[in-house]
């Protein structure tokens, strides 16, 4: 047997190392081009242009600061209250991160017991639904009675509605497995936990990670519901709670602050979810295959 | 160092199937009375239409489900590593290297890569792929990931390889180029091999003895031998002997139909 076979060219076309490119290649390559630019840049110039908007609404129209704060005063706000916003968003960073850690953990070992045993899952599925499609925000104040902890009511709060997506993800992930992979498994003898190991779960990652990434804005919202129900005596001062006292106090500023860097955080978030899902699956999987 | 292979007739069993029936759920009769002796260094093809039980033949054999009545006997029992598949579609993992998916026949006994790696990249060089062996799936094209999986089917150096219709998915010209390296590799490691397939054509070039069978009940209806001495060159598939054996192939795979029918 020969190996005159050569590996599909993965590397993009190098287009300077062409001497010749028809017209329409060319057109191609810069139209490609302009894209990449327009990804980032449109973007930012409607950010610009809101931000600029709003400035010049505020200040033409001499709309109080109480009303809408302007786009400078919550800059300053930003910088001023620092001391007081950062501390509260390592709080609820905290919160956010460790439930959905233990969403994680609670999502993968449920979802790899439903599919060792179909009686646990036809038992419980049910029930991990039930908990699912139950507003949280309905919830916490119950949790908040029963857990004497309030930070544990706080976490168990966000954790109900992290884990959801990872669990049913998963599940579905450890069962689509190759078929003729799995009979393979069987005419080598593969054990249960070989089959798990090997088989199962790198065929559920790409799912998992799918879950992963709507789990991570999940926490954060269970995060910030649970500050605002349960409120700081649990979780200690975090950016929702700190958002609601500054509304109490008509503190517009700080408002806005807390509610910008909300949003940050969760960007962050799925960035980070987003970096893991593609240093796993890059190598191999599809939806990291890049087409031209 | 090709290895001596004794003329058809000579021999040594390595494989009964006698009296096999196979009915699945709602009485649908898979197999009726299937009887199949594989011989040591046998290439046999089952040979027939869609429905005929050869993929379920070739499911029995492996030990993938079981047979209603009749029994299946490997001559000294069937041990570890004594059977390899090709399944149609490539099969690899697309998350491990080639050489990985290589390696797992191996490493589901509980060998180490380090214990196997010579084994492994033996298989994958017969196949023409050694300088892949740290490559993804994706990136190797049709042909290549079913030398892999060929690869990895002989691996264990079995005593048995299965192959379901394993090129039936790849175009002509990639068909043909795995039809005789195929045979060049059974030549090599001298492997028996039970080969599923629904192309005349395939059969006869490969095969030295080709079973067609029938759908409706699914049953062997004749048996043809290809006396055509191996190795079969890309002239053989143009002699007139090959002709007149795809002839006599055709003819009973057209019976096969129409006692269907």
């Amino acid at each position: 047997m020969s190996a005159t076979d050569t590996l599909p060219d993965t590397t993009a076309p190098d287009s300077s190392a062409k001497p010749a490119i028809d017209l329409d290649e060319e057109r191609r390559a810069r139209r490609a081009k302009v894209a990449a630019i327009a990804r980032w840049l449109l973007p930012s110039l409607v950010m610009v242009a809101f931000i600029g908007g709003w400035q010049a609404y505020v200040t033409l129209a001499e709309i109080p600061h109480y009303i809408l704060p302007s786009p400078l005063l919550i800059a300053k706000t930003l910088v001023e209250d620092w001391a007081l916003l950062w501390p509260a968003m390592v709080t609820t960073g905290r919160l956010t991160l460790l439930a959905l850690l233990l969403a994680v953990f609670g999502g993968l070992s449920i979802a790899v017991a439903f599919t060792q045993s179909r009686w646990v899952e036809m038992a419980m599925f049910p029930y991990a639904v039930i908990l699912q499609v139950t507003p949280v925000v309905a919830i916490a104040p119950l949790l908040q009675i029963y857990v004497d902890s309030a930070f544990l009511a706080a976490l168990l709060c966000a954790w109900i509605v992290a884990f959801f997506p990872i669990l049913s993800n998963t599940t579905i992930g450890l069962k689509s497995t190759d078929h003729n992979l799995e009979d393979l498994f069987s005419i080598y003898g593969a054990t249960r936990w070989q089959r798990l190991r090997f088989l199962a779960a790198p065929s559920a990652l790409p799912y998992f990670l799918g879950g992963l990434k709507i789990a991570g804005g999940l926490a954060l919202i269970g995060a910030v519901v649970a500050e605002f129900v349960i409120g700081r005596s649990g979780t200690g001062l975090g950016l929702a709670s700190t958002l609601l006292e500054a509304s109490y106090r008509f503190n517009f500023g700080r408002l806005y602050g807390a509610l910008i860097l909300i949003s940050v955080m969760g960007v962050v978030i799925f960035g980070l979810m987003s970096l893991i899902s593609h240093l796993l699956l890059f190598r191999w999987h599809e939806s990291a295959l890049k087409r031209d | 160092m090709p290895l001596k292979r004794a003329p058809l007739g000579e021999r040594p069993e390595l494989l009964k199937m006698t009296h096999i029936n196979k009915t699945f759920r709602g009485n649908v009769i898979a197999l009726n009375d299937m009887n199949l002796t594989v011989n040591q260094g046998d290439f046999i093809s089952l040979l027939g239409p869609s429905g005929c039980g050869k993929s379920t033949a070739l499911r029995l054999i492996a030990g993938l489900m079981h047979p209603t009545s009749g029994s299946i006997t490997w001559q000294g029992g069937q041990g570890e590593g004594d059977l390899g598949v090709v399944f149609q579609e490539p099969t690899l993992m697309p998350w491990a290297r080639i050489k990985d998916n290589v390696w797992l026949p191996y490493r589901l006994r509980g060998k180490t890569y380090g214990q196997v790696k010579d084994e492994v990249l033996a298989a994958l060089k017969l196949v023409g792929l050694e300088k892949f062996q740290n490559a993804y799936p994706r990136e190797l094209s049709g042909g290549m990931k079913m030398r892999v999986s060929i690869a990895r089917a002989m691996v264990t150096k079995p005593r048995l390889i299965l192959m379901d219709e394993p090129f039936a998915a790849l175009d002509e010209i990639s068909r043909h180029k795995l039809n005789n390296d195929l045979l060049a590799l059974r030549d090599a490691v001298g492997c028996t091999v039970v080969f599923v397939t629904h192309s005349v054509f395939e059969s006869v070039f490969l095969s030295d003895r080709i079973v067609v069978m029938a759908a409706r009940p699914g049953r062997v209806i004749r048996e043809l031998e290809v006396a055509a001495p191996y190795p079969r060159t890309e002239a053989f598939r143009t002699s007139p002997e090959y002709t007149a054996y795809a002839r006599e192939a055709s003819d009973a795979l057209h019976f096969a139909m129409e006692v269907a029918a």
